[in-house]
């Protein structure tokens, strides 16, 4: 046991490091592509952060997470487009409106348990894509184009690519820190209570519910963080980033580091983008290659890839 | 003028719950007096768990009324129960089998103290929470064994890993459903030497197929058969009470030395 959280704790320091000094390589060495991959990676890291406080912590299997980052990149998309160009306006509102999409679709869908659960977080998730695809004055299904990041006065720069870096960096080390004061705390004990054994929560006096929506808005408001970042990131934002498979992708970032482990989806984040990237560039049909690898740390590496490190580094 | 008889800790009323055709519990009154270790028994499919799921709030009633410390509490969610001071053990074990021992008695007591919208401070260092726990466990007599996960006790540790959630709960008044159930005879008679102690501090219904430890530590026994009381009173009454010898007992003693 403690072995396993040793080597854990080296692996997520040695990525927080990786992370930290990333843009001085790429500086030093002329590379900018690798910082342009790494902002996207950290930014899916931070979506994957809040499905897994649902998802690992709370056991309660979203299939609909990627509307969240849709929701978040249109709240800032809109507004830019709308003339409101400031940062201080444009990501409360991204924070709000997950928020409050996430209180809906939650109070709505944690009446179902399980399969119906996964069934209903996903039709609502695809509601969202539908909407996003109507907006016609938005571009509709070719999606908005945002001609100006989000302006935080002198405060920051985000057409700064390393300072746009830092500050998805900031979010992502944020996010995951939340996570780790949220777990431990009174709050998270009853959620995870709640993962394993509800009968037993309820008989001892906890609403069970009220404590799963709490979460599941928690979950939603960051990973609408994450969305707004995206935006900023790619200048753009379309119906295609809450499509069915982009929420099959940030799970599959879980499970692959490690569902309920603090560092596992930062870990899966990175593994799959980076694969993904590889693999791509020999060929279109690299899903083929990922897929198998995918089943193989299912099967072999219960726990993910952290988990897989936890028992190599016992044994 | 006589005395008025003191509130019962929870009183029955007309109770009925149907399922389909079958009625399982049927129109009955009952009460439990503040103090008293009240046995449940029956032959099986007499209704006794269907009895208890009402009185935790698990299944509605059709009609009737709950009352518990002078509240209705007929439509309360079971939650909301627990918070009232009224705590059950579960026939099969319930617990947070990926927990550690310490951690399930840690939330029972959690939910003694307030909600739980906390989000802040790590819950696993607060003393009070700690301390409520330990002594628990400790009441149980599982003190030594706090860190260990749910998933590594024995069965019989188990058991009384249940009654030590219950007790964390600080009830008033503490729902048995059957915490003999599948113990050895070593593990049966410490169980029957810890309720003999907690029956001083807390009203108990004990539902219980094991005859010995019923009468040992019953105050009162209810005979329920087919949803319905066929005798009610003292240990020694029920014994010689004919109908419950046809009814249940004869029976009775002979599935318990085989199952």
């Amino acid at each position: 046991m403690k072995a396993s959280f040793d080597a854990r704790n080296i692996i997520a320091g040695l990525i927080v490091a990786g992370l930290l000094l990333l843009p001085v390589f790429s500086q030093a060495t002329g590379n900018l592509f690798v910082l342009t991959l790494f902002t996207r990676i950290v930014i899916f890291a931070l979506a994957a952060v809040s499905l897994n406080l649902i998802m690992g912590y709370g056991g309660m299997m979203s299939f609909g997470h990627a509307a969240y980052l849709g929701i978040g990149g249109y709240a800032v998309g809109i507004l830019a487009a709308e003339g409101i160009g400031s940062g201080f306006i444009q990501w409360p509102v991204a924070l709000l409106a997950s928020a409050l999409f996430a209180l809906v679709v939650g109070a709505l869908c944690l009446r179902t348990r399980g399969v119906y659960f996964i069934m209903i977080t996903l039709a609502f998730a695809q509601m969202a894509y539908y909407v996003a695809s109507g907006l016609s004055r938005y571009g509709g299904d070719d999606g908005l184009t945002i001609y100006k990041r989000s302006d935080f006065g002198g405060l920051i720069n985000l057409s700064s690519r390393v300072q746009f870096y830092y500050l998805c960096l900031g979010c992502l080390l944020g996010g995951v820190y939340l996570v780790w004061r949220i777990v431990n705390s009174r709050f998270g004990m009853v959620v995870q209570g709640l993962r394993s054994n509800e009968q037993r929560m309820q008989a001892i006096g906890f609403p069970a519910n009220r404590y799963r929506l709490v979460c599941f808005v928690i979950a939603g408001t960051m990973c609408g963080l994450a969305g707004a970042l995206l935006a900023n990131n790619t200048d753009f934002i379309s119906p295609a980033v809450m499509y069915w498979t982009r929420s099959g992708d940030l799970m599959v970032m879980v499970i692959l580091g490690g569902m309920g482990t603090l560092f596992g989806p930062v870990v899966g984040a990175i593994f799959y983008l980076v694969l993904e990237e590889f693999l791509s560039q020999f060929t279109e049909y690299w899903a083929m290659i990922m897929g198998p690898l995918l089943l193989l740390v299912v099967l072999f590496g219960r726990g993910g890839i952290l988990g897989l490190v936890g028992r190599l580094s016992r044994a | 003028m006589p005395e008025p008889l003191p509130e019962p800790l929870l009183r029955v009323e007309n109770l009925v719950r149907r399922f389909g055709g079958i009625v399982a519990t049927d129109n009955l009154s009952i009460e439990f007096a503040r103090g008293e270790l009240h046995a449940i028994i029956g032959p099986n499919g007499a209704g006794k768990t269907t009895l208890i799921s009402q009185l935790i709030g698990q299944l509605r009633p059709s009609t009737g009324s709950i009352r518990f410390a002078g509240e209705d509490i007929t439509h309360l969610p079971a939650w909301r129960r627990s918070r009232l001071g009224l705590a059950r053990s579960f026939q099969i074990t319930s617990l947070l089998r990926d927990f550690t021992a310490v951690d399930n008695v840690a939330l029972a007591a959690q939910a003694r103290d307030g909600h739980s919208f906390r989000f802040w401070g790590n819950a696993r260092k607060e003393k009070q929470l700690r301390d409520a726990a330990q002594s628990a466990l400790a009441r149980v007599g599982l003190g030594h064994r706090g860190e260990a996960l749910v998933s590594e006790l024995s069965h019989g540790e188990q058991r009384e890993l249940e009654l030590a959630v219950a007790l964390a709960t600080k009830p008033q008044l503490l729902l048995l459903d059957e915490p003999m159930a599948g113990l050895g005879a070593t593990e049966s008679s410490r169980m029957v030497k810890l309720l003999a102690d907690l029956r001083r501090e807390v009203t108990i219904i004990l539902v219980e197929h094991d005859m010995n430890a019923v009468f040992a530590l019953a105050d009162r026994i209810t005979v329920l058969v087919y949803g319905r009381i066929i005798a009610s009173g003292a240990p020694a009454a029920i014994r010689l009470n004919e109908e419950v010898k046809r009814a249940y007992l004869g029976d009775q003693h002979v599935v318990t030395r085989h199952g």
